[in-house]
């Protein structure tokens, strides 16, 4: 338990001072399909339109992870041991 | 049980969609024309319904093999939807997981797995699109689990060492899979243009972010590699990716 929680932090600050040191480089970190694929997209005349469903709005994207995060995570808890052996159960002909 | 394994492989992919989405290589809604976006479709197909085959067939065989598929399947839709900023280009892209992800579980379930994990981005997460979903499926999904899976063998065939070739898997279909998003571009939007100019052209805008994340996406690859080989070899051998050494002592 030590262990783990000694790696937590590691991972913490490692994250956090990441983060904190890229947020200090004056870029804006868009992504390539904005800088690549819609710019030559744009160029050509077909510049991407909206999603047909926009989940973007408020808190809805929030919702649709929450649903999916319970309706997963129920699932893949009831079946977390076929896909995680305990030890006693690890390589059983 | 066996309904929840089918459960798994569908809903897994959704579980741990807590990342913001990138985009990246996923052409957007609208920027294909409805005679490509359809050529993309149904080149997919077929392959999408080899998927479906070999997951019925393989799963009859070893009944733990569909929530792994999902567990697979659940990696694919976090790894393609998660930013990683390159300092040195200053912009956000993602790796694929398709590489690693054929590795495992072979091309042709890649290739359903990715198609399903592509569909929920576009329905959920305005990522990619749904009129441009064969495009996407075919440069993430077919391309990237065919060089990736294609790497690996002949890595192993010959004599690397399963890290090695992992890495070199992940590294190759991550380029692979950027590149034929390029090609596909380039084939829609070219006009009068050059084809080759307008390819080459987008291809290096891709080069100075997909050259360190490519690497990063070996490194990935070679990591889960070396952690299920050393946790749990059995496993490599269930899921056909090594053979079972001499006198059974896996």
């Amino acid at each position: 338990m030590k262990s783990v929680v000694k790696t937590m932090t590691c991972v913490v600050l490692l994250a956090a001072g990441l983060t904190w040191w890229l947020g200090r480089q004056g870029h804006e970190w868009a992504g390539v399909d904005e800088t690549v694929v819609e710019k030559y997209a744009d160029a050509a005349g077909r510049p991407a339109r909206d999603p047909y469903i926009n989940t973007d709005q408020g808190d809805l994207l929030l919702f649709c992870f929450l649903v999916a995060g319970v309706a997963g995570g129920f699932v893949g808890g009831y079946c977390f041991r076929d896909l995680f052996p305990a030890k006693t159960m690890k390589d059983k002909p | 049980m066996n309904r929840n394994h089918t459960q798994v492989a569908l809903i897994g992919l959704t579980l741990l969609a807590l990342s913001q989405s990138a985009g990246a290589m996923h052409i957007s809604e609208g920027i294909l024309t409805p005679q490509w976006a359809g050529l993309w479709y149904l080149l997919v197909l077929p392959l999408v319904a080899w998927g479906l085959r070999d997951l019925r067939i393989k799963s009859a065989r070893e009944p733990f093999f569909k929530p792994m598929v999902g567990l697979i399947g659940a990696a694919v839709f976090v790894i393609s939807c998660m930013p990683v900023p390159v300092p040195s280009a200053g912009t956000c892209s993602h790796p694929c997981g398709t590489g690693m992800a054929a590795i495992f579980i072979g091309p042709a379930l890649t290739v359903l797995v990715s198609s399903i994990a592509l569909l929920l981005q576009a329905l959920f997460l305005s990522h990619g699109g749904l009129t441009t979903l064969g495009a996407n499926v075919m440069s993430m999904g077919v391309v990237g689990a065919l060089v990736g899976y294609g790497t690996f063998r002949f890595g192993r065939r010959l004599g690397l060492a399963g890290w090695l070739a992992a890495f070199m898997a992940g590294v190759l279909s991550d380029w692979a899979t950027y590149a034929t998003t390029a090609f596909e571009l380039a084939s829609a939007l070219h006009g009068d243009e050059s084809f080759w100019r307008l390819f080459g052209g987008i291809g290096l805008s891709f080069l100075p972010t997909q050259l360190p994340l490519g690497i990063f996406e070996g490194v990935m690859a070679a990591g889960v590699y070396q952690f299920i080989a050393a946790r749990r070899p059995s496993l490599l051998v269930c899921l056909g990716v090594e053979r079972a050494a001499k006198g059974g002592a896996e």
